[in-house]
C-alpha cells in the first residue's frame, strides 16, 4: 500500500467481483481491470456451478433427465422443461392434447411473473433499495402457493410429462389463479409508483447501460435485453407453440436500450403474462391432459431437431440428436443467459463500477442456467 | 474554593459517563429500531426472538462482536487501524457535550457552541478514511476515497446554511438559541419567515447534509453493500467494527438534537407550556424516525449523482439563501 | 423471398465441399429450421459472413462427436429475429484432427459459444483469440462429452 501511495502515476488495478458477492445472481466472477472508479475491462469467469448436464442428459433416458431441465434455471423452470419436452415431443412425433396445451401456457406464464417478480426485488437491492423486495416476494409467494398445490413444489417444477402434463388442474387453482390475477393488476400500479417514478431510481436507470440492437444481434442476446433495445423478437409470436397462436397478447417493446427500458419491458410483460393466464382459464377446454399411447421407454426415431421457448430470460432452445435408443446421442442446452452475460465484456467498457452493477442486474443472469 | 472545583470536577465525570452511556444506549436501541420500523413497511415482524419484543437484541448483537476476535492484517498500518474507530466515535461523543438537553440539562456551554460542535464533527471524516487507507483492501480504499469526496462536497452547504443562520440569530451559543425560540411553535426557526422566507428550505438543505454527513442511506455509498462489500469496514471485525457502527448512530443523535436545538426549539413546549427534556427527546427521535424512514424507502444515489446534487443543487440554494437573508436583515 | 435467395448463395458455397455437403430448405415444424447447410470446414466462415449480411443473430454453436463414423461434427444454429427464420449451418471434421476455423471475428458471442465447444469435445477452433477453459476448470485437459470419456 504505501509503494502505491509514494508513485503518484495512474495505474490500473485488478478487482475481482465475486465469486462470493452480493450483487452477482449466483456464483459469478468477473475479473475487472479499473482505471480509478472507471472499468477498462470486465472478463467473466463462470464454470462455478458447472455440473455437465449435457453429459447427464445422454446417461440417462429421456424421462429420468426431466427432473434436471427445473435445475437449470430454477426460477423460471417451467420454460426449460417446456422446451426439452417440446424438443423430445417434436422427434417422437407426440400430439398434445389441447387442455394440456393450455394448461401449459398458464403454468409458464404464472411463472414467468414469478421469475419477473423475483428478479425486480433483486434489482432493486442491487442498486440499494431493501423495501421493494418484500413487496414483490409477498406477490411471488401467492404464485409459489398456487403451484406447489398442483405440481408439488415450489421452484423446480417438473410438471410437464412428454405428451401432456403429469396431472390436472383442480378447481383450487382454477380460482386462486383467477383471485391472483386480479389482485397483481391491482398491484402494478403501487409498483409504478414506489419505484418507476422514484427519482433516484430513475437516475440510477436511465441512459445507464446502453445496448445496442446491433450488439444483441452479434453475442445472440435474447429476450427482455433485446425487447429492450427496440427489436421485437419474442420466440412465441416469431416461432409460436403451443396454445399461443389463439391467445391474444402484445409483446412490450422499448427502443433506448438503457437500464429503464429492460426494466419496463419486464414490468410490461407482467401485464401481458396476467392477460394471457386470463384468456387461457377463459379458453380450457375439457378432455385429457395426456396424449394416448405415449410410451413408458420412449424411443424417438433417430434424427435431430432444434425448439426453443420464450423463457423469462431470453430464447431457451434445445437441440437433440436422437440414435433411436432410449438415450439422447447429445443434448445441447442454449441457455438464454450463456448470451446475455457475453456482451457485458463489451458493454462495461468505460462504465462506473455502480453502474456497470446496475447493467448486471438488467441483464436478469442466473448463474446456474449459464453454467449448467 | 475547593469546593466549587470539586463540584466542577465531580460534575464533569458525571456528564462524561453519562454522555458515553447515552449514546451507547441509544446506539443499541437504534439499531433495534432500525430493524423493527422497515419490517412494519416491510410487512414483516423484524427481531422478536431475543428478549420480548426483540428488546434485548441489541445486547446479544453487542455480546456476540465483543466475544469476536479482533483481527487485524499484518500489512495493515497497526496503529492508524486501531486508531481509526475510535477517532470516529470520540469526536460524535464530544459533540453531545455540547448540546442543551433542557434547561438544566447540559454539559458545556460555550459561546461558540455551534462552531465547536462542527469543528468536532469534522474529524470523523479523518477517521474513516484512515480506516479504509489502514485496512490494505482495494475495496476499503475505494469507499474511503468516496467518503471523503462525499463529506466534503456536503460540509460546503451545511456550513453555508450556518452561516446564514448565525447572522439571524446573532449568537452561536446554542443555550441562546433555544432561548430565543421560546413561546410557541411560530417562534421555531423553522417557521421563522419573517427573518429569511427560506428558512423551511435552509431546514430541509439542513436534514440532508447531516444525512451526507452521517453517511445515511440514500448517501451511504461507502458502505454501499452491493457494491463494495462492507466498505471502508471491509476488514474490521467484532468490536472494531461495533465502535464504527456505535459512530454511526452517535452521528445520527447528533444530527437529530442539532436539527432540534436549531430549528425546532429544542426542549420548548410546541404550545408554550411545559418546556423540558420530554419535549426534546419527542422531537429528536421523530427525527430520528424521519432518518431511518428515509433510508428503507429510497434506492442508492449514483457516486457522481450525489456530488451533482451537492455541487449544482444545494449549494446554489444556500447562496441564495445568504444572500437573501442578509437583503431581509439589511431591510427590516 | 430473401430466404431463397440466401439458399442459393449457401448452396453455391457449399458445392465447393465433399458430396454430402449442399443446402436444403427444411420444414420448421418437423426440425426447427427453415433451412440446412452443410459445408466443408474451410468453407464455414464464408457461409457465416452470408448469414451476417443478411442479419442472422447467432444462437448456438453444438459439438457432437460421431464416434462410429469417427468423425465430430460442428452444428451452427442461427436466426432472423425479424421474421423468426432459423438456418443451421453444419460442418464434419475427423475426430483425430477437429479443426474448424473461428467465426467470433464475425459474431463476438461466438467466441463463448466456441469455447464451451472445444472444452466439451476439444474441437480446435482456428483463430480463436483465447481457447482456454471457460466451464470446465482452467487446469482442465480432459473433454468430457466425448462418447469415449471414461470419467
Amino acid at each position: 500500500m504505501s509503494t502505491t501511495a509514494q508513485s503518484l502515476h495512474e495505474e490500473m488495478f485488478v478487482l475481482n467481483l465475486g465469486p462470493q458477492h452480493p450483487a452477482t445472481h449466483g456464483v459469478l466472477r468477473i475479473k475487472l481491470m479499473m482505471d480509478g472508479e472507471y472499468i477498462a475491462d470486465a472478463e467473466s469467469v463462470i464454470g462455478y456451478g458447472h455440473r455437465m448436464q449435457e453429459k447427464m442428459g445422454e446417461n440417462r433416458t429421456y424421462a429420468k433427465f426431466l427432473p434436471n431441465t427445473g435445475r437449470m434455471d430454477y426460477v423460471a423452470a417451467m420454460f426449460n422443461t417446456h422446451g426439452y419436452v417440446c424438443a423430445v415431443e417434436k422427434l417422437a412425433g407426440l400430439r398434445v392434447p389441447e387442455r394440456a396445451e393450455y394448461i401449459r401456457v398458464i403454468t409458464a406464464e404464472l411463472n414467468r411473473v414469478a421469475s419477473h417478480l423475483l428478479w425486480l426485488g433483486a434489482f432493486l437491492i442491487d442498486l440499494g433499495g431493501f423495501t421493494p423486495l418484500l413487496y414483490t416476494f409477498d406477490d411471488r409467494e401467492q404464485i409459489l402457493d398456487l403451484l406447489e398445490g398442483l405440481t408439488g413444489t415450489r421452484l423446480t417444477y417438473c410438471y410437464y410429462r412428454f405428451g401432456g402434463v403429469c396431472n390436472d388442474v383442480d378447481d383450487a387453482f382454477l380460482a386462486g389463479s383467477r383471485q391472483f390475477v386480479a389482485r397483481m393488476r391491482a398491484r402494478m400500479p403501487m409498483y409504478h409508483a414506489l419505484i418507476t417514478k422514484n427519482i433516484i431510481f430513475r437516475k440510477r436507470c436511465e441512459e445507464i447501460g446502453p445496448i445496442t440492437a446491433e450488439q444483441c444481434r452479434k453475442y445472440g442476446a435474447t429476450g427482455p435485453v433485446i425487447r429492450g433495445s427496440g427489436v421485437a423478437y419474442d420466440v412465441r409470436k416469431a416461432e409460436p407453440y403451443g396454445a399461443y397462436p389463439q391467445l391474444d397478447f402484445n409483446v412490450p417493446v422499448y427502443p433506448q436500450g438503457d437500464c429503464l427500458a429492460r426494466y419496463m419491458v419486464r414490468l410490461d410483460e407482467i401485464v401481458e403474462s396476467l392477460r394471457l393466464v386470463e384468456q387461457a382459464l377463459d379458453r380450457l377446454p375439457g378432455g385429457p391432459v395426456m396424449a394416448e399411447k405415449v410410451p413408458r421407454l420412449l424411443k424417438p426415431p433417430k434424427g435431430d431437431c432444434y425448439f426453443n421457448v420464450e423463457s423469462a430470460r431470453g430464447s431457451f432452445g434445445v437441440r437433440l440428436f436422437s440414435d433411436g435408443t432410449d438415450k439422447a446421442y447429445r443434448l445441447k442446452l442454449r441457455s438464454p443467459c450463456f448470451s446475455n452475460l457475453s456482451l457485458f465484456r463489451e458493454c462495461s467498457r468505460g462504465m462506473l463500477l455502480a453502474d456497470a452493477l446496475a447493467l448486471l442486474g438488467s441483464l436478469d443472469l442466473i448463474i446456474p442456467d449459464i453454467d449448467r | 474554593m475547593a469546593h466549587e472545583l470539586t463540584w466542577q470536577i465531580v460534575r464533569v465525570l458525571l456528564y462524561v459517563v453519562g454522555l458515553i452511556a447515552f449514546a451507547a444506549f441509544n446506539a443499541a436501541y437504534l439499531s433495534l429500531l432500525e430493524r423493527k420500523i422497515p419490517a412494519w413497511f416491510q410487512l414483516r415482524y423484524g427481531p422478536k426472538e431475543v428478549g420480548p419484543w426483540g428488546l434485548l437484541q441489541p445486547v446479544a448483537d453487542g455480546v456476540k462482536l465483543l466475544t469476536k476476535q479482533l483481527l487485524v492484517q499484518a500489512e495493515s498500518d497497526v496503529l492508524l487501524f486501531k486508531l481509526a474507530p475510535v477517532m470516529v466515535v470520540v469526536p460524535a461523543i464530544m459533540c453531545l457535550a455540547l448540546i442543551p438537553f433542557s434547561e438544566v440539562l447540559w454539559a458545556r456551554n460555550i459561546n461558540v457552541g455551534l462552531l465547536a460542535l462542527f469543528s468536532f464533527s469534522a474529524i470523523h471524516v479523518l477517521g474513516t478514511m484512515l480506516g479504509g487507507w489502514s485496512s490494505y483492501n482495494k475495496y476499503a480504499s475505494i469507499a474511503a476515497a468516496r467518503v471523503v469526496a462525499q463529506n466534503i462536497a456536503y460540509e460546503i452547504p451545511l456550513l453555508l446554511v450556518m452561516v446564514t443562520f448565525v447572522m439571524v440569530t446573532h449568537s452561536m451559543n446554542l443555550f441562546d438559541i433555544v432561548q430565543q425560540q421560546a413561546g410557541g411553535f411560530w417562534h421555531w426557526y423553522l417557521l421563522r419567515v419573517q427573518a429569511s422566507p427560506l428558512m423551511p428550505v435552509a431546514f430541509v438543505i439542513f436534514f440532508i447534509c447531516m444525512l451526507a454527513e452521517a453517511n445515511r442511506a440514500p448517501f451511504d455509498m461507502f458502505e454501499a453493500e452491493s457494491e463494495l462489500v462492507a466498505g471502508a469496514f471491509t476488514e474490521y471485525s467484532g468490536m472494531g467494527f461495533g465502535l464504527f457502527f456505535i459512530a454511526e448512530y452517535a452521528n445520527v443523535l447528533v444530527s437529530c438534537s442539532l436539527a432540534t436545538v436549531l430549528f425546532l426549539g429544542g426542549w420548548q413546549c410546541p404550545f408554550g407550556l411545559l418546556p423540558g427534556l420530554h419535549w426534546f427527546l419527542i422531537k429528536m427521535y421523530a427525527l430520528c424516525f424521519v432518518v431511518i424512514w428515509v433510508r428503507w424507502s429510497f434506492p442508492r444515489t449514483q457516486f457522481y449523482g450525489l456530488l451533482n446534487l451537492s455541487w449544482k443543487f444545494l449549494i446554489p440554494v444556500a447562496f441564495l439563501h445568504l444572500v437573501l437573508t442578509a437583503v431581509m436583515l439589511k431591510l427590516f | 423471398m430473401a430466404l431463397e435467395s440466401l439458399l442459393k448463395q449457401l448452396a453455391a458455397v457449399a458445392l465447393c465441399g465433399p458430396a454430402e455437403a449442399g443446402a436444403t430448405a427444411t420444414s420448421h415444424a418437423a426440425r426447427g429450421s427453415d433451412a440446412e447447410v452443410t459445408v466443408a470446414p474451410g468453407r464455414v466462415v464464408e457461409a457465416v459472413q452470408l448469414l451476417d449480411a443478411a442479419g442472422f443473430m447467432v444462437e448456438a454453436i453444438t459439438g457432437v462427436d460421431w464416434l462410429a463414423e469417427q468423425q465430430m461434427e460442428v452444428v451452427y444454429d442461427f436466426t432472423l429475429v425479424a421474421t423468426g427464420e432459423r438456418v443451421v449451418v453444419r460442418t464434419r471434421v475427423p475426430r483425430a484432427q477437429p479443426e474448424v476455423p473461428t467465426i467470433s471475428r464475425i459474431y463476438p458471442g461466438a467466441d463463448w459459444h466456441e469455447r464451451e465447444a472445444h472444452d466439451f469435445f476439444g474441437i480446435v477452433f482456428m483463430g480463436h483469440p483465447n481457447l482456454h477453459p471457460l466451464l470446465l476448470p482452467e487446469d482442465a485437459d480432459f473433454h468430457p462429452l466425448r462418447k469415449d470419456f471414461g470419467a
